[in-house]
């Protein structure tokens, strides 16, 4: 019975000092809705590494993925024990409005590589059409949500790598399988790339960016991929075979002091709000003494005092961290747009919300310790000599 | 009449730093059930700590407190608080409410300790309440109450579980004239009519006046038990 009351009194003590009690909420959403930015930020750096496909390979030059490996490679790839399908694709770099605008571009083999992406779902109709278009293009839904592009579009991109302006013609738009699929990439025809730099780089010509090779089995992505670099390791260009997912993850690990800085600023958020949390129970442990010993005197057991400073703790943090997962949401929203396409996936996962949910009561529990640890050992005389 | 207190050879020491303070040496003094006692003395002489003792807020460093046959400087932290809960009731200086809490609330906390279900908590506080003059005034927050009408609450709150001992430290000291008088007539019917055992430290002659005997003490001393 004590118990149900003990609620009342945390309930009715959180709303005492207003004030204060909602500057500490305020600081403990700003810390939860930080906490929640910085790791979707963390998490949607690796969200390309996360979808990737287990029975996927990526060859590139094993000089660096700056030299380009010839186009004749494909038919020695698939020749390959264990591969089931091989296309390729270039990074074009292209500029669409200014450099704001920035979205992934790709130079890929028309017939082979959506057969190797089925997580990008494509009408059969509109791909017959992308087919047969030498400058069609297939874009993602997001991106041609944003610029309201629809097929049948034209659509300049203004080269950096290859210089000149390109058009291109919307043949059809894609979607990913799932919401985790990036539908920022823009698709067009390796070939019209490669006509284009023949008549003007001869020297450069038949070259790819990188394969991408499907494994008939994802287990013997080692044995293939060993294979395949031992098959052209004496040939003009050697080759390095990884799977997608260290692919992607040679990418992250470019900026990776980076997210670890993000990671930490992360955490000392969490402990900064909660120094200034227990700051703010300290002080009100410290205001209510005589009230803590009065109830002690009455009966009331240490360890319900200890409950009544721990509640009031525990419900300003989980008060300011729900205000906080609320506000991360249109936040984070908020941030992807004004990012552009820097994140192809910008999403606060369930994962997030109960790490922030658990912060904010990580919070509210420590903060609470040492207030109500010293209350419940003093003194009741002593207590009732304290001034208020 | 029985004596419901029992104190032989009484003493409280203190620590300060290495030092030792001695507060209280070798009391012996016995108070019946319903009597009313006012304890007296200069600053420092050690008359709170006996009420404290008295209470069972705190132990003494040597000697035994029997109250209604009960050792309760034996007794443990957990089982002196459930004595405390059932058999003594606190007035303070400053009343001790819960300014966050209504009259009504004040002075149902000692109840929820007890097994009395909600309904019978109800009655116990209304008749208290009705008892200090105070039903009408059930809702309002102590902030929302005069300082005697704060203090004639608290006097519910120490009544409301018909506790054997009241304990009053300076019940008057931060009241005016009136307000003083109606809380010492409140006490002295709660004396008279009910027949509640008090002890109350005060520094005010006429405060002490109202007990049936006054108990001076000098340095930790018993200096003199008189009837008043």
């Amino acid at each position: 019975m004590a118990w149900l009351y003990l609620l009342r009194l945390v309930v009715k003590n959180v709303g005492r000092n207003r004030l204060r009690t909602g500057l500490t909420m305020v600081g403990i959403a700003v810390a939860i809705i930080s906490y929640g930015m910085l790791r979707t930020i963390v998490q949607s750096w690796y969200a390309g590494a996360e979808q990737s496909s287990a029975a996927r390979l990526i060859t590139r030059n094993d000089s660096s993925l700056a030299f380009p490996l010839p186009v004749s490679y494909a038919g020695d790839l698939r020749k390959i024990d264990g591969v089931s399908a091989v296309t390729w694709a270039n990074w074009f770099g292209g500029i669409y409005i200014d450099e704001k605008h920035f979205f992934p571009q790709f130079a890929v083999d028309a017939d082979t590589y959506f057969t190797v992406y089925p997580e990008y779902k494509i009408s059969p109709e509109a791909l017959e059409v992308f087919r047969h278009e030498r400058r069609g293009a297939i874009v993602g839904a997001k991106i041609a949500k944003e610029y309201g592009w629809k097929v049948g579009d034209q659509i300049p991109l203004k080269g950096t790598i290859y210089p000149g302006t390109w058009n291109f013609t919307i043949s059809g738009i894609y979607t990913g399988a799932d919401d985790k699929i990036d539908e920022t990439q823009f698709i067009f025809h390796w070939d019209y790339l490669n006509e284009t730099v023949k008549a003007v780089l001869p020297s450069q010509a038949d070259n790819v960016g990188l394969f991408v090779v499907n494994l008939l089995h994802a287990s013997d992505s080692a044995l293939v991929s060993a294979a395949i670099d031992s098959s052209f390791h004496n040939s003009l260009a050697a080759t390095h075979t990884e799977t997608q997912k260290a692919f992607q993850l040679g990418f992250v690990a470019m900026v990776d002091t980076i997210l670890v800085a993000i990671q930490t600023v992360a955490y000392v958020v969490i402990l900064i709000i909660m120094a200034v949390m227990a700051n703010t129970m300290a002080m009100t442990a410290r205001e209510r003494t005589r009230e803590y010993a009065t109830l002690k005197a009455l009966g009331f057991s240490p360890a319900f005092v200890m409950a009544l400073i721990a509640g009031e703790s525990v419900a300003i943090a989980l008060i300011g961290g729900v205000l906080g997962i609320l506000i991360t949401f249109p936040l984070a929203s908020a941030f992807h747009a004004a990012t552009g396409h820097l994140f192809a996936i910008f999403e606060v996962t369930p994962l997030t919300v109960l790490l922030q949910l658990a912060a904010a009561l990580f919070v509210g529990v420590m903060s609470a310790i040492a207030p109500a640890w010293h209350t419940s050992r003093l003194r009741i005389v002593d207590g009732l000599r304290a001034v208020s | 009449m029985p004596a419901l207190i029992s104190i032989s050879r009484l003493g409280k020491t203190y620590r300060r730093g290495n030092q030792p303070v001695p507060v209280l040496l070798d009391i012996n003094l016995e108070i019946e059930a319903g009597d009313y006692v006012s304890l007296m003395g200069p600053s420092g002489s050690g008359k709170s700590t006996l009420l404290n003792l008295l209470a069972g807020i705190d132990k003494p460093t040597k000697g035994s407190l029997l109250i209604d046959g009960v050792d309760i400087s034996a007794l443990p932290e957990t089982e002196l608080a459930a004595w405390r809960a059932a058999n003594v009731g606190f007035v303070f200086q400053f009343y001790n409410l819960m300014p966050v809490l209504t009259a009504f609330e004040n002075v149902e906390l000692p109840l929820l300790l007890t097994h009395l279900d909600r309904k019978q908590r109800r009655e116990h506080v209304e008749h208290a309440l009705a008892l200090v003059a105070l039903a009408d005034r059930m809702d309002h927050y102590p902030n929302e109450l005069s300082g005697g009408q704060q203090q004639r609450v608290a006097i519910a709150r120490a009544i409301i579980t018909d506790p054997k001992l009241i304990v009053a430290d300076e019940p008057t000291g931060d009241l005016d004239r009136n307000s003083a008088d109606d809380v010492l007539n409140l006490m002295d019917r709660l004396n008279r009519e009910l027949g509640k055992t008090i002890v109350m430290v005060t520094h005010d002659p006429k405060c002490a006046a109202r007990a049936r005997r006054c108990v001076h003490l000098e340095k930790g001393e018993l200096m003199l038990a008189a009837a008043t």
